[in-house]
């Protein structure tokens, strides 16, 4: 018999501390963990989530459209986006904790620049790739420019754009784990802080985590089913 | 207003230098009964047979660790050991067990937090003796096939901080006289302080104090929050070099109800680490701590987080001006 390894012998004990409160070595004889502790710090990572999505949407869709839209900037939208990729989160949190200061309304944008490259190069790259002749044939049924975006790249790019955006989540929602270390105590405390609340914690911060991920992965891919004509489902399927 | 920040930099790097040549001197003198000009007088002789014996240096990752994670892994490669170090570790918990799984091969704990984090002491059970406090913890440790070196001269505590401003404005002297303001106060401190009963739960248990809120921010922003007016209260520790350097901007607040013990420093490694070691694994370590008293270990801190030295130029600096090293 293959002996388990340690992991598969504390998933149950996990399970446990993210339902049932449990004992501390540290704490003085209060317990850590359980449900409500488990949902409150859960919900600040949705909380600060929707506001980093939020924050790099406003910022990079209308940019990601207007510049696919007119043709331009390529350099910005694929260069910055990609150049975007790899700048290091915690690097980014640590300089703006310490030069405006910690808390939510600085954790939030701070995770928002993670959200912008994918959001930005899908838009553009999903705009510029639908095909000319309906954009043509939409300018010469006399529609605006604007319009012309609205009604017929966006719609004809969503399967692109909505995937910016669910890469931009799950990679928002991921690194929210270390906003506690600025001041936002998500779901990242029970995975910082193994002193207090032990391993059983820590596994059961990441289990929390990844299912947060997957359920927001999940009702995005809902949304972007609900989003995309019916159209281009055919073409797809 | 710049060229009075630059005199003031100049004259505290001069004062660091002083105080840390001072410090070196008196401990040098009262351990070696010959060296008046510590040259070679206590210097750390390289034995070959060590270059048989790999050793991997641990620490935690805040700057005060990691100065004495470098003093121990250079002083080792001096005696001869071939030397790696790792000094990120998270918390105790990860480094003692890298200890027990032999990833590391020791590192420096905090006597107070390994009997309160390690061994379930209640923070009024440790010993206030650095003596009492180690042979406490090696007693436990020696159950699970680890040792503890003696304490170094200095110890380290956890303190409530806050500004020179804050405490006037109060009327502040000890944690008590936060009673009845406290309400009105933010207090920061690490992430696990929250939960500790070394940290807020004791804050809360022991003292009864309840505070406006509490804010969990890396302790390397421990200053920063005062400075920036966004924290009333932090948690700071007592060998913080900011404490006397900006006597006249921060003030720590006495522990009057002995929440934070006062830990000196013992470098735990395993039995057997120790005995394949040979004896210049323990000689080598209690050696170079010798020198560490408050004042040096203050001075070391502030070249490290007031003169952003890293930590390995502070600790080789400290060496050799101690005349361990060349």
């Amino acid at each position: 018999m293959i002996p388990f390894h340690p992991v598969f012998a504390s998933f149950s004990g996990a399970i446990e501390f993210i339902f049932t409160p449990q004992a501390s070595n540290v704490t003085g004889g209060k317990t850590v963990g359980g449900f409500s502790q488990s949902m409150e710090l859960l919900l600040t990572q949705l909380e600060v989530t929707a506001i980093a999505v939020a924050i790099a949407l406003v910022i990079a869709l209308p940019l990601g459209l207007y510049l696919g839209h007119r043709g331009i900037g390529e350099l910005l939208a694929i260069g910055l986006g990609n150049a975007g990729r790899a700048i290091p989160e915690l690097a980014v949190i640590a300089l703006v904790a310490s030069l405006i200061g910690v808390g939510l309304l600085t954790v939030a944008p701070a995770l928002a620049i993670l959200g912008i490259p994918p959001i930005l190069t899908n838009a553009y790259v999903g705009v510029r790739e639908v095909d000319r002749s309906a954009v043509d044939a939409a300018r010469g049924m006399g529609m605006g420019e604007l319009e012309i975006i609205r009604r017929v790249e966006l719609p004809l790019a969503i399967p692109t754009v909505m995937s910016g955006i669910r890469g931009a989540t799950i990679a928002i929602v991921a690194t929210a784990t270390i906003a506690p270390l600025a001041g936002v105590t998500t779901l990242g405390d029970y995975i910082i802080n193994e002193n207090v609340y032990g391993q059983n914690g820590v596994l059961a911060g990441a289990i929390l985590v990844a299912l947060l991920a997957v359920t927001l992965e999940g009702l995005l891919a809902l949304l972007q089913w609900r989003l995309t004509s019916d159209g281009l489902k055919l073409q797809t399927a | 207003m710049k060229t009075d920040h630059t005199r003031l930099r100049v004259a505290l790097a001069a004062l660091v230098a002083l105080a840390l040549a001072l410090g070196i001197a008196a401990c040098g003198g009262s351990s070696d009964s010959s060296g008046e000009e510590g040259q070679g007088s206590g210097a750390i002789v390289s034995n070959p047979e060590n270059g048989k014996v790999s050793l991997t240096i641990g620490s935690k990752n805040f700057p005060e660790q990691e100065i004495l994670g470098e003093i121990y892994a250079q002083a080792l490669k001096a005696a001869g050991y071939k030397v790696k170090s790792a000094l990120n570790l998270g918390s105790e918990t990860v480094a003692l067990k890298a200890v027990k799984t032999n990833q590391i091969s020791g590192y420096p704990e905090y006597a107070s937090t390994a009997l309160t984090s390690f061994f379930g002491l209640e923070p009024e059970e440790v010993p206030s003796d650095a003596t009492e406090a180690w042979e406490k913890a090696n007693e436990e440790f020696e159950k699970e096939g680890l040792t503890a070196f003696e304490p170094t001269p200095f110890a380290s505590a956890n303190a409530v901080g806050t500004t020179t401003a804050t405490a006037k404005k109060y009327g502040l002297k000890t944690i008590s006289d936060l009673e009845g303001v406290s309400e009105k106060l933010s207090l920061y401190g690490s992430p696990e302080c929250r939960e500790r009963i070394d940290c807020l739960a004791g804050l809360e248990k022991l003292y009864g104090l309840k505070f406006k809120s509490f804010t969990p921010v890396d302790i390397s922003l421990r200053y920063n929050v005062l400075e920036k007016g966004q924290a009333d209260l932090s948690i700071l520790f007592t060998t913080d070099p900011q404490l006397a350097a900006e006597s006249n901007k921060f003030v720590i607040l006495e522990d009057d109800k002995h929440v934070f013990p006062a830990g000196n420093v013992i470098f735990v490694t395993k039995k057997s680490t120790a005995e394949k070691a040979g004896p210049d694994y323990e000689k080598t370590i209690l050696q170079v701590q010798e020198g560490l008293n408050l004042k040096v270990m203050q001075e070391l801190d502030a070249r490290v987080e007031l003169e952003k030295q890293t930590p390995k130029e502070a600790a080789a600096a400290y060496l050799k001006s101690a005349g361990y090293t060349s």
